[in-house]
Formats: C-alpha cells, sequence, structure tokens
C-alpha cells in the first residue's frame, strides 16, 4: 500500500460523515451514513486484500507527533484486523438496522453510531496505549447517547449503569498504563508487549487492567450492565454491543493482559477459570427462563464470552485461536440474533416470547435464517461458532479437563435456551393473531441477515481463510506465554495427543 | 537590586493599579452612565497587563533576576502563566456582565473598577514570595470580592451572598495571619526563601502549627473541603458573571499561591504539608462528587463542581515534584476554559422574557430546542467529568501521571476511582438535556460575546484541544522550572 494512510483514512471517513449527519435532515443523514459505512467496508476489504500474512507482525503502521505526551500511532497485526473487519461488516448493517426503527433525531443518531466506528477501529489499531485509552473510554459518550436517547422504555437507568460501570471499571486501568509507561519509558504497545515487569508488579497491573476488561467483557459477576444496556438500547445498539464493544474486552486480554503480564496471568488463571465456569452455568440457566427475547440473548452472550475467557487462558495455541474464532463468530451470531429480534419487534413492537409463536407458518424466510444462526449459535458444525468453541475447549482441555468438562454443559444449555427459543417464536401454533398477520421479510431485511448468513457459512465451512491472518501473531502470543503457561492435569503422555488435536481443529480447512 | 528594575518587573501590576485608579475617577464622576467606556476600558488595560506577562512566560523567566524589591516579589513564570489565567478569565467576566447587569438595571461603573483591583491582588497574590506579598494581594483581592458578590443592591440572595463571603473570608483571613504570626515567631523572617532556610532541618511545633493554620487559611480561598461551606451559598446567591469570575480567577490565584508556599517556603519539609494536602485533596473530589448529585441550582452544582476539581488539582500539588507543579498548572488552564464556558452556558439559560433561570431542570430537552447550547454544554459536561477524548481528561491524565512519577499509587487509585463518583451529576445534566421531554423553558437568546466564548470554550475542550498539548504542557514545565526550589 506504500505510505498511504489506509487506518487514517478509515478513522477519518466516518468522522466526517457524523459531522456532516449533525447538520442534515433525515433522509441525506442515512444516505451519507450508509455511504461513509460502506466506503469504510471497502477500505477494510482493501486493508485485508492487502495484508501480508507471513510479512511483518505489524503492518499498515503510522506515526505523527500531532499529540506530545502521546503518539498518534496505528498500525494492526492479524487479530486487530480481523476485529476491524468485524467492526466494519457489521456498520453498514447496523445503519440499514436503523433506516426505518428510527425516526426521531435521526442525523444525531446517525453521528453518534459513525462516531462508534471511528472509535472501534481507532481501539484495534491504536499502537499507543494512550491512544488506545481514549479510544476505549470515548466509546462510553456515544454509546450513552444511543441508549439513553433512543432507547426503550427503561433506558435512563440502562444507561446511566452502562456509563458508571464501564467508567468505574477502566479508571484504574489508566493508573496502571501511567505506571507501566512511567516503568518501561515508553508508551507504545509493541515494545510494553515484549517489555518484562517486575512479577510483584504485574500482579498489581493484571488486576486493575482485569477490572477493566472484565466489565466490559462481561465476565460474572459484573455483567449485570449487559442485559440492561441491551435490552433498552435500540437494535442496531444492540448489535453494535453485542458484536464488537464486547469483543474490546476479549482484545484487551488478548493485546495487554497475557503478552504484557504472562506470570500474573498465569498465577490469575484459577480466577478466570473459576468466573467463567460460573458464567457459563449461571448465566445459561438464567437465560433459559427469560420471557424478553433480547434479555435472553444478552445473558447467552455472557455466557459465550466465558469460553473466549477460558480459551484465552488455557494458555495454548488452539485455545487462543478458538477464543479469537468465537469473538468473530459471536460477534456475526449475536448481532444476527439481535437483528431477527428487530425485525419482529419492528412489527409488533414487544420482545416478550409469547407474544410471538407460529412464525414458520406467515414467515418462512425469516424462519429459516432466524433457524441458520440460532443453529450458529448453539454451535452446530458447519457454523463460525462450532469451529470457534470446539478449538477453545480443546485448549483447555489440555490443560484442565475440568473446566473443560463444565464449560462444555455450556454448549448443551445453550442448545437448550436456543432451541427453546426458537420453539416458542417460530414453531407452534399461530396464536396471536397480530404475529400470524406479520409480513415476511422486506428487501432490506434480506439485505442485512444475508451476508451475516453468509459470513456465518463461510467461517464455519472455512476458517482457515479468518485464521491464517492471524496465526502467526498466536504463535508470537503463545511463545510469550510459554514459560509462564500453567502445568496439565492430565494424566497421559500429552506429547501424542497434541498433533491429533491440531489435525482435528483444522479438520474443517481441508 | 536598583528600583528601575524592580519597577520594570511589575509593570503588568502598575498597569492594572493605574489604570484601575484612573477607572475609578471616571467612575466617579461619570457615574453609571461611563459603565459601558469603563468596562471597555478595564479589557484594555487587562489586555496589555495580559501582553506584558506573556513575555515573561514566553522567555522562561526564572532565576534571581525575576526578583523585585528586595526578595518581597516574584515575577517568574509560574506567576506569568497564573496571571495569563487570571486576566484572560477577569477579561471574560467583563465581557459578560453589561447584558446581565443592564438586564437588571444594575449596570455600575465600579463594577469593571472593582474586577481590575481583585486582579491586581491575584496578580500580587501569585507572585508574592513573602508572606506580607502574599497578605496584601490576598486581602486586596479579597476585599474587592466581597463588595462584587453583593454588587446587586437590591437582591437579597446578592447581598446575602456578599455578608456570608465576607464574615467567613474575614475568619479565614484571621486563621491565616495567625499561622503567619506563627510562622513568622519560630522562623524569624516572612520571606520565603528565608523560611526555607530557617525550616531546612524540620520543622518545630511552632513551625508545623503555622504552617498548619496558613494551609487551613488558603484551603478556604480555594474552597477545598473541608473548608467549602460558604462555596455554594456564595456561587447561588451572587450574580452569574461574578460567580463565574470567582469560580475561574481567585481559584487560579489562590492555588498557585498555595503551591508557592508549600514547595517554595516549604518545600524541604514536604512530608509536613502532603498529608495535609492528600486529605484536603480527597476530601474535596468526595464532597464536591457527593454534594453536587442532589442540586436543583445550576449554579449550586457548579459551586459542588469547582470543589471537586480543586481536589484534583491539588493531588498535582500533593506530588510535591516539578511534574506535579507542571501538572496543576495544566489543570488549571483547562478549567478555567471549562468553567467560564459552563457560566457563559448558564447564562444563555434565559426563559422566553429574557430572564435568568438557574434550575437544573430547566434545561430538560434542551438538545431539541437550543440544539448548539446543548451540544456545547454536552462537550463541557463531559470534560469536567475528565471523560476522553475531551479535553478536560488531559488535566485529569497530566495530574495522575506526576502522581504515579511521585510514587504515590494509593492517592492515584483512590483519586481515580473516586472521580467516577463526580460522573455521575455530570452525565445527570447530560440526561436531562438530551433524554427528558422538552420543558422549552430556556430561549437560550443570547448575542455575539456570549456565543463566541461558548464556542471558544467549547472548541478548546473539544479533541481539537489536544493539538495544544505541546506548547500548554512546554510552558507549564517552564513556568514548574522557575520555581526557586530545587525538586
Amino acid at each position: 500500500m506504500g505510505g498511504f494512510p489506509i487506518l487514517s483514512v478509515m478513522l477519518l471517513v466516518p468522522l466526517l460523515g457524523a459531522i456532516a449527519c449533525l447538520f442534515l435532515d433525515a433522509k441525506p443523514a442515512r444516505m451519507v451514513a450508509l455511504l461513509a459505512t460502506l466506503i469504510d467496508l471497502a477500505l477494510g476489504i482493501v486493508l485485508w486484500a492487502n495484508y501480508d500474512i507471513g510479512g511483518a507482525q505489524w503492518q499498515f503502521t503510522e506515526s505523527a507527533g500531532l499529540f506530545a505526551g502521546f503518539d498518534y500511532a496505528l498500525g494492526i497485526d492479524g487479530i486487530a484486523l480481523m476485529l476491524i473487519m468485524l467492526s466494519v461488516f457489521l456498520m453498514p448493517i447496523c445503519i440499514g438496522a436503523s433506516w426505518e426503527a428510527i425516526t426521531k433525531r435521526v442525523g444525531e443518531y446517525m453521528a453518534a453510531f459513525l462516531l462508534m466506528e471511528v472509535l472501534m477501529i481507532g481501539v484495534f489499531a491504536a499502537q499507543d496505549i494512550f491512544l488506545f485509552y481514549i479510544f476505549f473510554e470515548a466509546g462510553l459518550i456515544p454509546m450513552y447517547l444511543i441508549i439513553g436517547v433512543w432507547g426503550g422504555q427503561n433506558r435512563i437507568y440502562a444507561a446511566y449503569k452502562f456509563f458508571l460501570y464501564t467508567l468505574l471499571g477502566s479508571v484504574l486501568m489508566l493508573i496502571a498504563m501511567l505506571w507501566m509507561v512511567n516503568e518501561a519509558g515508553t508508551s507504545s504497545i509493541p515494545v510494553l508487549m515484549e517489555y518484562d515487569f517486575a512479577p510483584e508488579a504485574q500482579t498489581w497491573l493484571w488486576l486493575a487492567f482485569f477490572a477493566s476488561f472484565a466489565v466490559k467483557m462481561p465476565m460474572w459477576p459484573v455483567h449485570t450492565w449487559l442485559p440492561d444496556a441491551h435490552v433498552q438500547a435500540p437494535t442496531a445498539g444492540s448489535v453494535i454491543l453485542a458484536g464488537v464493544l464486547l469483543k474490546l474486552g476479549g482484545y484487551g486480554f488478548i493485546r495487554f493482559s497475557l503478552p504484557m503480564f504472562p506470570d500474573a496471568s498465569a498465577e490469575f488463571g484459577w480466577l478466570v477459570w473459576g468466573l467463567s465456569m460460573i458464567a457459563v452455568v449461571v448465566t445459561s440457566l438464567i437465560a433459559l427462563v427469560q420471557a424478553d427475547m433480547k434479555k435472553l440473548i444478552a445473558y447467552s452472550s455472557v455466557a459465550h464470552m466465558a469460553i473466549v475467557t477460558v480459551g484465552l487462558f488455557a494458555f495454548n495455541v488452539q485455545g487462543l485461536e478458538g477464543a479469537m474464532m468465537i469473538m468473530l463468530g459471536h460477534g456475526l451470531v449475536s448481532g444476527a440474533l439481535f437483528l431477527c429480534v428487530g425485525v419482529i419487534y419492528d412489527r409488533l413492537h414487544t420482545r416478550e416470547i409469547d407474544r410471538y409463536g407460529g412464525l414458520a407458518i406467515n414467515m418462512p424466510a425469516y424462519a429459516a435464517l432466524f433457524m441458520l444462526f440460532t443453529m450458529a449459535s448453539v454451535g452446530l458444525p458447519g457454523t463460525s461458532n462450532f469451529v470457534g468453541e470446539f478449538l477453545a475447549l480443546a485448549g483447555i482441555y489440555q490443560v484442565n479437563s475440568w473446566v473443560a468438562f463444565v464449560c462444555t454443559t455450556g454448549i448443551i444449555l445453550g442448545a437448550a435456551y436456543m432451541l427453546y427459543l426458537y420453539r416458542r417464536v417460530v414453531f407452534g401454533i399461530q396464536k396471536n393473531a397480530d404475529a400470524a398477520a406479520m409480513p415476511d421479510l422486506s428487501m432490506r431485511e434480506y439485505l442485512l441477515l444475508g451476508p451475516i448468513a453468509a459470513a456465518v457459512l463461510w467461517m464455519g465451512v472455512y476458517p482457515e481463510s479468518f485464521l491464517a491472518p492471524m496465526r502467526a501473531d498466536i504463535e508470537i502470543l503463545d511463545t510469550r506465554l510459554a514459560t509462564a503457561a500453567p502445568e496439565s492435569d492430565a494424566q497421559l503422555a500429552i506429547g501424542e495427543g497434541a498433533p491429533i488435536e491440531e489435525d482435528l481443529s483444522h479438520g474443517g480447512a481441508h | 537590586m536598583d528600583y528601575a528594575n524592580s519597577f520594570a518587573l511589575v509593570l503588568p501590576e502598575i498597569v492594572l493599579a493605574l489604570s484601575g485608579l484612573l477607572l475609578l475617577l471616571v467612575a466617579a464622576w461619570g457615574g453609571d452612565k461611563a459603565a459601558r467606556l469603563v468596562s471597555i476600558a478595564a479589557a484594555v488595560a487587562l489586555g496589555g497587563a495580559f501582553a506584558l506577562a506573556a513575555v515573561a512566560v514566553c522567555s522562561g523567566a526564572g532565576g534571581l533576576d525575576t526578583i523585585a524589591f528586595a526578595g518581597q516579589f516574584r515575577a517568574d513564570a509560574f506567576a506569568g502563566l497564573a496571571k495569563l489565567m487570571i486576566y484572560a478569565a477577569s477579561g471574560a467576566a467583563l465581557i459578560v456582565a453589561p447584558r446581565f447587569f443592564e438586564r437588571a438595571g444594575a449596570m455600575r461603573a465600579e463594577f469593571p473598577v472593582l474586577v481590575l483591583f481583585a486582579t491586581l491582588g491575584m496578580s500580587i497574590m501569585v507572585s508574592a514570595a513573602d508572606l506580607m506579598t502574599l497578605y496584601i494581594g490576598l486581602e486586596l483581592n479579597s476585599l474587592a470580592a466581597y463588595v462584587l458578590a453583593a454588587i446587586l443592591r437590591d437582591d437579597e440572595r446578592s447581598s446575602e451572598a456578599g455578608l456570608k463571603y465576607f464574615v467567613l473570608g474575614g475568619l479565614a483571613s484571621g486563621i491565616l495571619l495567625f499561622g503567619m504570626s506563627l510562622i513568622y515567631g519560630f522562623t524569624g523572617t516572612t520571606n520565603f526563601a528565608g523560611i526555607a532556610v530557617a525550616v531546612s532541618d524540620g520543622l518545630s511545633p511552632g513551625q508545623l502549627f503555622g504552617l498548619t493554620f496558613v494551609l487551613a487559611g488558603l484551603a478556604f480561598k480555594i474552597s477545598a473541603a473541608p473548608f467549602h461551606m460558604w462555596t455554594p451559598d456564595v456561587y447561588e446567591g451572587a450574580p452569574t458573571p461574578v460567580t463565574m469570575f470567582f469560580a475561574s480567577a481567585p481559584k487560579v490565584a489562590a492555588i498557585v499561591l498555595l503551591a508557592r508556599v508549600s514547595l517554595e517556603a516549604f518545600g524541604t519539609q514536604d512530608d509536613a504539608w502532603r498529608q495535609i494536602v492528600i486529605f484536603a485533596a480527597l476530601l474535596s473530589i468526595v464532597i464536591g462528587a457527593l454534594g453536587a448529585i442532589g442540586q436543583q441550582n445550576v449554579k449550586r452544582l457548579l459551586a459542588y463542581s469547582s470543589i471537586n476539581n480543586v481536589g484534583f488539582i491539588l493531588i498535582g500539588l500533593a506530588a510535591g515534584t516539578q511534574a506535579g507543579a507542571s501538572a496543576m498548572m495544566v489543570y488549571l488552564a483547562i478549567y478555567v476554559v471549562m468553567t467560564i464556558g459552563s457560566f457563559v452556558a448558564v447564562l444563555l439559560m434565559r426563559d422566553a422574557n429574557g430572564n435568568q433561570v438557574e434550575n437544573v431542570s430547566d434545561l430538560a430537552g434542551l438538545s431539541t430546542t437550543r440544539p448548539v447550547l446543548a451540544w456545547c454544554l454536552l462537550a463541557l459536561m463531559f470534560s469536567l467529568a475528565g471523560i476522553p477524548p475531551l479535553f478536560g481528561f488531559w488535566g485529569k491524565f497530566v495530574v495522575f501521571q506526576a502522581v504515579v512519577e511521585a510514587d504515590l499509587l494509593a492517592l492515584a487509585a483512590i483519586g481515580i476511582a473516586a472521580s467516577v463518583i463526580g460522573a455521575f451529576y455530570y452525565i445527570k445534566i447530560v440526561k436531562i438535556m438530551f433524554f427528558d421531554e422538552a420543558g422549552d423553558t430556556v430561549r437560550g437568546a443570547g448575542d455575539t460575546p456570549h456565543w463566541s466564548l461558548l464556542a471558544i470554550c467549547a472548541l478548546l475542550v473539544s479533541p481539537l484541544g489536544y493539538l495544544l498539548i505541546g506548547p500548554l504542557g512546554n510552558l507549564a514545565d517552564m513556568a514548574a522550572a522557575s520555581l526557586a526550589v530545587a525538586f
């Protein structure tokens, strides 16, 4: 790409769009927003196409001494590339989902979404720890407005809770960052990733970062903001929240906690495992009894994210790859599920499961797509989530079979609550006349759900496309973690088992 | 140490003093008809003093060359930077005042003159290198301020604010004087440099008492908890332009003065004052945050917000390092901008008849009725809460950076965690403006000076402010380096 600052342009396009939207009426604002997000998607595809797999660890690097005190430094590795792709892919879909659903203050709404896009890309592309923090924290402002202005009944409570919860989580991280930069003498993330902090210091730093990422992730028991925020946010807000914002936590672990504090990560592995095990079982059971569709999917997100954390803290390649794949897969699938809820919510204006039923009769196309995403969420082979969940669980199984055992129940419980949801909404008799009268998907809705369905299947059938850019980076991380990795509890010689796992994990690819 | 050199160093103060005296005569003979003319002349005088002070700052003046009148007065870059903020804040108060007072039919020619004298007092405060100079500056500022608070003679709340400020301010001056007399008694000198020598090998109990009383007196002036009780009442009762003035310029002066006393006179005994400063800082952050939550009146709310902000500035002082002093100056500069912006926005809260409204609930739904005002206030509120990418974050950032470098990690962690409490009421204002149904009380009819002031402040706290980090940081570093203390 030569010297073309593609990452800066990807930040600039939605930013200019956001400023323009503030001054525009509803119709042109929608067009500008869609155009800006589509341009960013195109730029993202260019980015992926030009990403040199097996090349330098950090590519498309840019640096400018715009600010004293920290650098305006951007650059991506494979992990960041994939998450940026996820963001730019979901963004036009979010704009499309809000096309008709949002009628008041459209310009400001679109501006808030475009600003979110700037900040999300910025978070993944930042190579300076303070620049990262600014992007990371700034996301609170547009999201607070999106939930509070365009949300549901109880939106104000949800907006406060979202804002204060996440703010409290991240301020301690800032102190930790200040300490690290003071200690290491640089604020560059790539340098800090290779810096060895003293083990005692790592403990404190890890805890400070954990406070932030655990809330963002969200991990049990600090997940309670998520159901509120999800339920109250408008459909597109939920999509972006589940699709990308939750990934900030996982990205934080993989970019900061693990490589910067490997010893402390190993030391606290039991904590993460324990919380994840509780989360998988408890939130799955909670999801089972929800009467509100969005709440059910929100709780299922917490359970899925727990498998991500387990994979991350398995300290091996499978676990890390699996965690990344779940993050990407869950980003697509939960986003799509929220869209599916949005589709029928737009028609009937209720999220209560009991108000629907028998939709397969009057909305067959909708039922088929909803089925696909339900199956993907359950982790059916051939869909994106299967790859990720299998890899993550295979990874943790090598380290601790009990954790793997408990977390695997999450898959079974996941099947239970998702299929139960699907049965009540789509199958059965048409007990509600108004629900039975709903028309099937419109062209716009096909265009929203279709691309996600294609991506979900692609990721399930040929995950290699997504794993290849990340492989080298995950190898580097694995090497970095090797010294600290906890011992396996397996009694057998693991030397023989490992290659088999490796084969299985890429089974879909070959 | 010839007098010509000394006079050259106090040139900004001379400009202020002479123009103040001259304008007093104009005001006395011209009466209230001359009010506008006096205002403009006072603003010009402030501009001249600003330009003169800017020279000292830009050259990074420091060392022995900046000492005037045999060690009474220091015109170094630290004082210079503070003066720039003070003059700018005073100028802003002069700009917004006429519209407000003319509405109340009470635009008096004394107002600009009093502002000039208060500014002169502050100018002397920040340059004080001796307890005597300190007290003269402080009292000149305070006396003018008492009258300013009560300048709406027919308004009960204004008179009450003036009286309250006077009584409690007198008490604080007494405490301060008592502390100064103890310090003088136990060190034998009133000069900061002399005190620094006298206490260099430990504080005697008498000196410690003196230090404590001086700090208590100054804590009153900066309205740091637990000496903050007067602030909400005075801020609420005083006319809004005067409140804006109180919340910005004298804060800068008193904090800079506090830094000078702590760092220059007692720099070697930082363990003695650090615990007091930390105590006041954390208490201010918490009380400022909790107290603001229940407030219905915008001015009271901003009063608590200023208490909260003083806490963060004191955290920078508690670091006791050059970086800490520099961070404090950066925070102060950003704080002044945010305060002026917020109060200009409050001044723009006018109902259909052009009367001021002051209730937080009057802002309901402002984003649909007056979007520009609402977005500016949104930027200011998130900035005050310290949320990036707004510029207020940078103030907190440098302060906490200094504290972390000074290895006061517990202070940093507690301080920043407490800042989350403060975020609650700032986002509550955003909630009222953006989430609530429109009440359509506030019409926001304003004139060009108000809107341009607000626009400047909003632009400075917007992410564009980050482009200024470099120059601002350099100025603050130069200022901190010019302090007569070996960090």
